[in-house]
C-alpha cells in the first residue's frame, strides 16, 4: 500500500474513530503522563540547580516525549486492522534487527546493561521496548490468526509463538536487561493462555520457568551481583551500602511520606538525591515522600483504570487476535507496573523497569503509547 | 471465540486486581504503618554529626610555666568513610597520600585501621578512636604538602586539611618531664602520665555540629551546633627550674659514674644504664620534680608517633627509654633502708644511746657476712653506725631479732619489727601518685618467701638435679654456684633465714623500693612522721582563671614510731652529711652545710650480677625540712660518689646556693620552701608567677 493511500485511509477514519474511542482510558494515561511529569521535574530539580541547570529541561523532554507519544498512539489507534497484521512480521523483524545492533559496538551500556542505541541530537533509543510491542503484535497475529472461531491452537502454532518469543527475550538477557526479559516473558505465558492453548502448555511454561530460575541459580548464570539484588529486597538491611542500597533508599524515601507526604519539591530525600535512578526506575518514590499516601495511591489507581480498561478491551475485542493484542498490552503493563512498585516498597526484587507513563525515558514512553494507541485500535472495532 | 479463552481471560483480570490491591496494602504499610521508622532513618540519612574537639587544657608548672600547650598547626585527616567507599579499600588513596606526606604508606594504612580489627597493627600505629571520626594522619604538615593535596581535591576523595590545635611540650628552662607528662593517643586522649591522670579535666567537652548532607555527602547547611568547651588548666607541684636542674644533675651523674672504674669489678667503667631523682615537698608530697634516666623527647608522640620512634623509646637496647624509673622502676635500696632499720631497732628494744660492735664480718648460719670494703669501727654508737654506715652493727641487730623471734620457725603472731616497720613506712605498696602505671615494689619477708618457694619449687628442684651446663661451659665457678643456690631454694627456699633477715635490714636481698617510695620515707622522717601522698597535681583552673578545685595532699598515714625516735633519727642523718659518708659530695663542691644543713644517707646497694647501685637519699634543711631529694643510678657505683654530687647540686638550686654564699631569693622556686600559692591564669590566655 502507497503512502498516500494510507493516508487516505487514515481520513476517513478519523471521525468514526473519535466517537469510538474509550474516554475512560484516555484521561487516565494523560494525567499519569502529566503527574510523571511533575514527579520528574521534582527528582531532577535539585541537581540541575546545582549544576546550573535548566531546572525545566527535563519537565520540557518529558512532555516532547509524551506529545510523540501521542502522535504514534493516533497513527496506531486509526491503522486498519488487517494492515497491522500484514506488517507484523516486519515490526518484528526491525525489533529483532535493533536487538541485535544493540549487542553490536552500536550499542551503549548504561548502568551495566548494553541496551542502549545513541542517536544524533540527543536522542537514544532502548530497542528492548520497541521489542514489547513487537512481541504483543507478533503472538496476536501468529496465535490469533485464522482460527476466528475455529479451534484453540494447534501445539505447532504455540511451539511456532514461543520460538518467535523466545528470540527477543534471548537477546534482551544477553544485554543484560533482566527486568524487561521477566516483562516479556509474562506477556508470553499471558498471551499464550488467553489463546486458549492446550493447558499443559501453560503447565509447561511456568514449569520451565522455575527449572530456568532454578538452573541459573546453581550454575551460577547470572552474575552475582545479579543474584545480590535479587535477593536484597528479602533483608535490605544486610547490605545497605551495596546490594541493598537502593531498596533502603527508596523504602526510606517512601516510607517518610505519610498521608500527605512532604509537598512538591520539599521531599527531603528526593532533592537530596538519596535515591538512585530516581527519575527512571524509581520515580514512584517521589510521589511517595512528597504527596505521600494519598498521591501514591491515586498513581496505583490511575494505573489500575488502564489496567481495567486493558481488560475490557480484551473482553469485549472483535476477534481473536484484537483480544490477544489487548491481553499482551495488558500482560505487559500490569507485571511492569507490580514490578516497578513492588521494588520500590521492597516486595520485589530491584530489576530495572520503568513506571508507564511515569518515568522519564523516551523510548519506554513512546512503547506505552504505541500500546494505548493498539488498545484503542482493538476498541474501536470491538464487536 | 471459545469459552476458554473467556475464562482464562477472566482468571488473568482477577490475578491483575490482586496485584494492585497488594501494591495498595503494601503502600499503607510502608508509609502509614512502618513510615515513623523510616522518618528517622531519612534524618539521620541527611544529617552529619562532626565532632569538635574541645581545646585541650594546659598543664602549667607551679609557677604557671606551661610545660604541655596547645599549638595550630596543619593537620591532613581522612574521613574513613572514604575508605570503606573505595573500591579497592583506598589503598591507592593512601599511596598517593604516603608520597606526597614522606611518610611510609604501610604506617599510613596501619593508622587507618581500627585497633583489634585483624589487619590492624599494634597499639598505638593504630585507630582507637571512633570509626566515625576522621583519622589524622598528619598532624604539623608542611603548607606545602597540605597545598598538594588541596589543589587535586578530586584525586583525595574523604582528604581532609585544616589547622587544628596539636598538643606541644615545650620543655620550659629544658624541664622534658616526658615521664610525668606522658602523652595523648592519636584521637588526642591522654594515655600516659599527667595526660592519662587528668585526662577528664583536661580534655574539655567536645562540641557537636550537625550539618544536613546531600548523598554525596556535600554540606548544604548548619542543622544545630554545640560549641566545645574547652579543658581545663591543671597546675602541678612541678617546678620548671628544678625540674630543668633535676635532668641535668641525672645526666650528670650518669656521665660521672661511666668515667668511674669499678674497684670491685677490675675496674670495668660503670655502665650506668639508668637513674632516677625524685624533689619531694615533705610536708605535701608534691613532686617538685621527678625524672628518669635514658629519657626521650614527649613531642615524638605528637601527631602519632613513627613505627621507628616507637621502637626507639621502647626497644631493650636503648634500655627502654619510656618506663620512668622515678615510679616504675624497682631497686634494692642498700643501705639508704637503715633510716627505717633504726626505728625497727627501737621497736626490738635497742637503745639509740648504746654502744654497738663494728667488726669487719659478722658470721651467720656458717658464713661471714662482711662490711662494705671490709672495714672495721671496734665498738660504736649507733649514731656512728650510721655516719660510716656499718653494715655489721645492722646485721647484729637484725639477726639478734630474728633469734628472738624464734628463728626459722617462729611462733604464730610475731611480727618481725624489721618487715613491719618497712610496711608502716609504706613500702611494698603503691605510694598513691597520680600518675598511672605505678610500681609496688616489695618486701621480701616471711610470708613472701614461702609465697615464692611455692611459686618456683619445681623450676629450681629441675635445675639442682641438671645443673647449669651451658654456664659451666664458660664459666664453671658461677654455675657451681647456680646449682648451689638451686639446690638450696629446691630443698628449702620457704624459709626465712638468719641471713635474709640480716640483708634485710641492710636494704639487700629480695626487698624492692621505687625511687618515689624511698623519696616518701625521708619526707615522713623530715616531717615528723606523716606518710604522705605524693601528687604532681595541685589545681584545676577553667581557662577564665577561676578554681574549679584544689587537690588538697592526702596523708596515707603515721609512721609506726616516735618523735623522738624521728628527733634522733634527722639528727644522726644530718651528721652523715657532716662527718659521715655523705660528707665527701658537700664538702668537695664547697657546700654551705652551716647555712643549709642536709640530712642524707647513702647507699652502694649489690645486685648479682651487675655492678653496685647508687643511691643518695636526704633531706634539708635538717633543722627545718622542705624538700626530700632522692637520687639513684643503677650500676652506678658507691652513693657519694655518683648520686652524692648531684643531690648537693639539686640543694644548689633549691636554696639559691652560689659558691658558699646563700641566697633564698634567687633560690628555685624563690623563699627556699615549695611553691603554695597558685598562677594566676587571665582570660586572655596568659598566665603570671604567684
Amino acid at each position: 500500500m502507497s503512502l498516500d493511500v494510507q493516508a487516505a485511509v487514515v481520513r476517513r477514519e478519523s471521525d468514526r474513530a473519535l466517537r469510538r474511542l474509550d474516554w475512560a482510558l484516555l484521561p487516565a494515561v494523560l494525567a499519569l503522563c502529566l503527574l510523571g511529569g511533575v514527579l520528574v521535574t521534582s527528582a531532577g530539580r535539585n541537581g540541575a540547580l546545582h549544576e546550573g541547570a535548566d531546572p525545566q529541561a527535563l519537565l520540557k523532554h518529558h512532555l516532547a516525549n509524551v506529545a510523540i507519544g501521542l502522535v504514534l498512539a493516533t497513527v496506531a489507534s486509526l491503522f486498519d486492522h488487517r494492515l497491522l497484521r500484514a506488517y507484523a512480521p516486519a515490526v518484528y523483524l526491525v525489533s529483532i534487527l535493533a536487538l541485535v545492533a544493540v549487542l553490536s559496538p552500536v550499542g551503549t551500556t548504561v548502568n551495566g546493561s548494553h541496551s542502549w542505541i545513541v542517536l544524533p541530537a540527543g536522542f537514544s533509543l532502548q530497542p528492548s521496548e520497541l521489542a514489547k510491542v513487537a512481541l504483543v503484535v507478533g503472538l496476536a497475529m501468529l496465535l490469533g490468526e485464522q482460527r476466528d472461531g475455529e479451534d484453540d491452537p494447534r501445539h505447532v502454532d504455540v511451539v511456532v509463538a514461543l520460538a518467535v518469543a523466545g528470540l527477543p527475550l534471548g537477546l534482551v538477557l544477553l544485554q543484560p536487561d533482566l527486568g524487561t526479559a521477566l516483562v516479556l516473558a509474562a506477556l508470553v505465558v499471558g498471551v499464550v493462555a488467553v489463546s486458549g492453548a492446550p493447558l499443559r502448555w501453560l503447565l509447561g511454561m511456568l514449569g520451565g520457568a522455575a527449572l530456568t530460575a532454578f538452573v541459573a541459580v546453581r550454575v551460577h548464570l547470572l552474575a552475582p551481583y545479579q543474584l545480590d539484588r535479587f535477593t536484597a529486597f528479602l533483608d535490605p538491611r544486610a547490605d545497605p551500602r551495596g546490594a541493598g542500597y537502593n531498596v533502603r533508599q527508596s523504602l526510606i524515601a517512601t516510607g517518610s511520606g505519610g498521608w500527605f507526604g512532604q509537598g512538591l519539591f520539599h521531599g527531603a530525600q528526593t532533592q537530596g538525591g538519596f535515591v538512585p535512578e530516581q527519575r527512571t526506575d524509581f520515580i514512584f518514590t517521589v510521589a511517595g515522600e512528597e504527596l505521600g499516601l494519598a498521591g501514591a495511591a491515586a498513581v496505583v489507581v490511575l494505573l489500575g483504570v488502564v489496567l481495567w480498561r486493558a481488560g475490557r478491551i480484551a473482553m469485549a475485542a472483535g476477534d481473536l487476535f484484537g483480544r490477544l493484542l489487548a491481553t499482551g498490552i495488558l500482560c505487559w503493563f500490569a507485571f511492569q507496573t507490580f514490578e516497578n512498585v513492588g521494588m520500590t516498597l521492597g516486595i520485589m526484587p530491584v530489576t530495572g523497569v520503568p513506571l508507564p507513563f511515569v518515568s522519564y525515558g523516551g523510548s519506554s514512553m513512546f512503547a506505552n503509547l504505541l500500546a494505548v494507541g493498539l488498545l484503542q485500535n482493538v476498541h474501536r472495532r470491538r464487536g | 471465540m471459545r469459552q476458554r479463552s473467556r475464562t482464562r481471560l477472566v482468571v488473568l483480570q482477577v490475578l491483575v486486581v490482586s496485584m494492585m490491591v497488594t501494591l495498595l496494602g503494601r503502600l499503607l504499610v510502608v508509609q502509614v504503618h512502618e513510615g515513623g521508622g523510616y522518618v528517622k532513618a531519612a534524618a539521620a540519612n541527611r544529617t552529619r554529626e562532626i565532632l569538635t574537639p574541645a581545646t585541650r587544657g594546659l598543664v602549667l608548672d607551679s609557677r604557671g610555666r606551661a610545660l604541655a600547650r596547645n599549638r595550630t598547626a596543619l593537620t591532613v585527616s581522612i574521613d574513613r568513610a572514604a575508605l570503606v567507599r573505595a573500591s579497592d579499600e583506598g589503598r591507592g588513596l593512601i599511596g598517593r597520600l604516603a608520597t606526597i606526606l614522606q611518610r611510609p604508606a604501610r604506617e599510613l594504612w596501619g593508622r587507618t585501621r581500627l585497633c583489634g580489627a585483624p589487619d590492624a597493627p599494634r597499639r598505638p600505629a593504630c585507630w582507637n578512636g571512633s570509626p566515625a571520626a576522621a583519622i589524622p594522619l598528619a598532624e604539623n604538615a608542611d603548607p606545602a604538602m597540605a597545598l598538594q593535596i588541596m589543589e587535586r581535591r578530586e584525586a583525595f576523595p574523604g582528604v581532609l586539611t585544616a589547622l587544628a590545635a596539636v598538643r606541644v611540650y615545650p620543655a620550659p628552662l629544658g624541664a622534658n618531664a616526658a615521664h610525668e607528662l606522658g602523652y595523648l593517643g592519636s584521637d588526642l586522649v591522654g594515655r600516659s602520665g599527667l595526660e592519662q591522670a587528668y585526662d577528664v579535666d583536661l580534655r574539655g567537652t567536645g562540641g557537636v555540629r550537625t550539618l544536613a548532607v546531600d548523598r554525596r555527602g556535600a554540606v548544604t547547611g548548619t542543622v544545630t551546633e554545640t560549641r566545645p568547651r574547652p579543658g581545663n588548666h591543671l597546675v602541678t607541684t612541678l617546678d620548671a627550674a628544678v625540674q630543668a636542674a633535676a635532668e641535668r644533675e641525672l645526666s650528670a651523674a650518669v656521665q660521672r659514674a661511666r668515667h668511674v672504674g669499678d674497684v670491685n669489678k677490675g675496674f670495668r667503667r660503670f655502665t650506668a644504664d639508668s637513674g632516677a631523682v625524685v624533689v619531694m615537698d615533705v610536708h605535701t608530697g608534691g613532686i617538685v620534680a621527678m625524672a628518669s634516666w635514658p629519657t626521650y623527647d614527649p613531642n615524638v608522640w605528637v601527631g602519632g608517633i613513627s613505627t621507628a620512634d616507637y621502637r626507639a623509646i621502647t626497644s631493650k637496647a636503648n634500655d627502654f627509654p619510656n618506663q620512668s624509673r622515678a615510679f616504675q622502676g624497682q631497686f634494692a635500696p642498700g643501705s639508704t633502708f637503715k633510716a627505717i632499720s633504726v626505728p625497727a631497732a627501737v621497736d626490738a628494744g635497742y637503745s639509740l644511746d648504746g654502744s654497738y660492735p663494728c667488726p669487719a664480718g659478722y658470721p651467720i648460719g656458717g658464713t661471714v657476712k662482711s662490711n662494705y670494703e671490709s672495714e672495721a669501727f671496734g665498738t660504736i654508737s649507733m649514731r656512728r653506725a650510721l655516719e660510716v654506715s656499718c653494715d655489721t652493727v645492722f646485721y647484729k641487730l637484725a639477726y639478734e631479732t630474728w633469734l628472738r623471734q624464734g628463728g626459722l620457725h617462729p611462733p604464730a603472731g610475731r611480727t618481725d619489727p624489721f618487715t613491719a616497720m618497712a610496711q608502716g613506712f609504706g613500702l611494698g605498696r603503691r605510694t598513691g601518685v597520680d600518675l598511672p602505671g605505678e610500681a609496688s615494689g616489695r618486701i621480701a619477708d616471711r610470708a613472701w618467701k614461702a609465697a615464692r618457694w611455692t611459686r618456683t619449687k619445681a623450676a629450681s628442684c629441675a635445675k639442682a638435679a641438671t645443673g647449669y651446663p651451658e654456664v659451666a661451659r664458660t664459666d664453671p665457678a658461677r654455675a657451681s654456684f647456680l646449682r648451689r643456690l638451686a639446690r638450696e631454694n629446691c630443698a628449702d627456699g620457704w624459709a626465712y633465714r638468719g641471713g635474709d633477715a640480716a640483708n634485710f635490714a641492710i636494704g639487700q636481698g629480695d626487698t624492692l623500693v621505687t625511687p618515689l617510695q624511698l623519696a616518701r620515707v625521708y619526707a615522713a622522717v623530715a616531717n615528723g612522721g606523716t606518710l604522705v601522698t605524693p601528687h604532681l597535681g595541685k589545681a584545676i583552673v577553667t581557662p577564665a582563671g577561676k578554681l574549679v578545685r584544689a587537690i588538697e595532699p592526702r596523708a596515707a598515714g603515721r609512721v609506726p614510731t616516735s618523735a623522738e625516735t624521728l628527733t634522733w633519727l634527722r639528727g644522726a642523718l644530718r651528721s652523715v652529711t657532716e662527718h659521715g659518708t655523705a660528707r665527701a659530695p658537700f664538702a668537695r663542691a664547697g657546700f654551705p652545710i652551716d647555712q643549709v644543713p642536709v640530712a642524707a644517707k647513702t647507699g652502694t646497694a649489690e645486685v648479682f650480677g651487675k655492678q653496685s647501685t647508687s643511691w643518695f637519699a636526704s633531706f634539708a634543711p635538717a633543722d627545718k625540712p622542705q624538700y626530700a631529694v632522692v637520687l639513684m643510678v643503677t650500676q652506678g657505683g658507691t652513693g657519694s660518689g655518683t648520686a652524692g654530687p648531684s643531690v648537693a647540686g639539686l640543694y644548689r638550686t633549691l636554696f639559691g646556693v652560689n659558691g658558699r654564699s646563700v641566697d633564698l631569693v634567687r633560690a628555685d622556686p624563690p623563699g627556699g620552701h615549695p611553691v603554695t600559692a597558685l598562677p594566676v591564669v587571665r582570660g586572655d590566655g596568659s598566665v603570671e608567677a604567684p
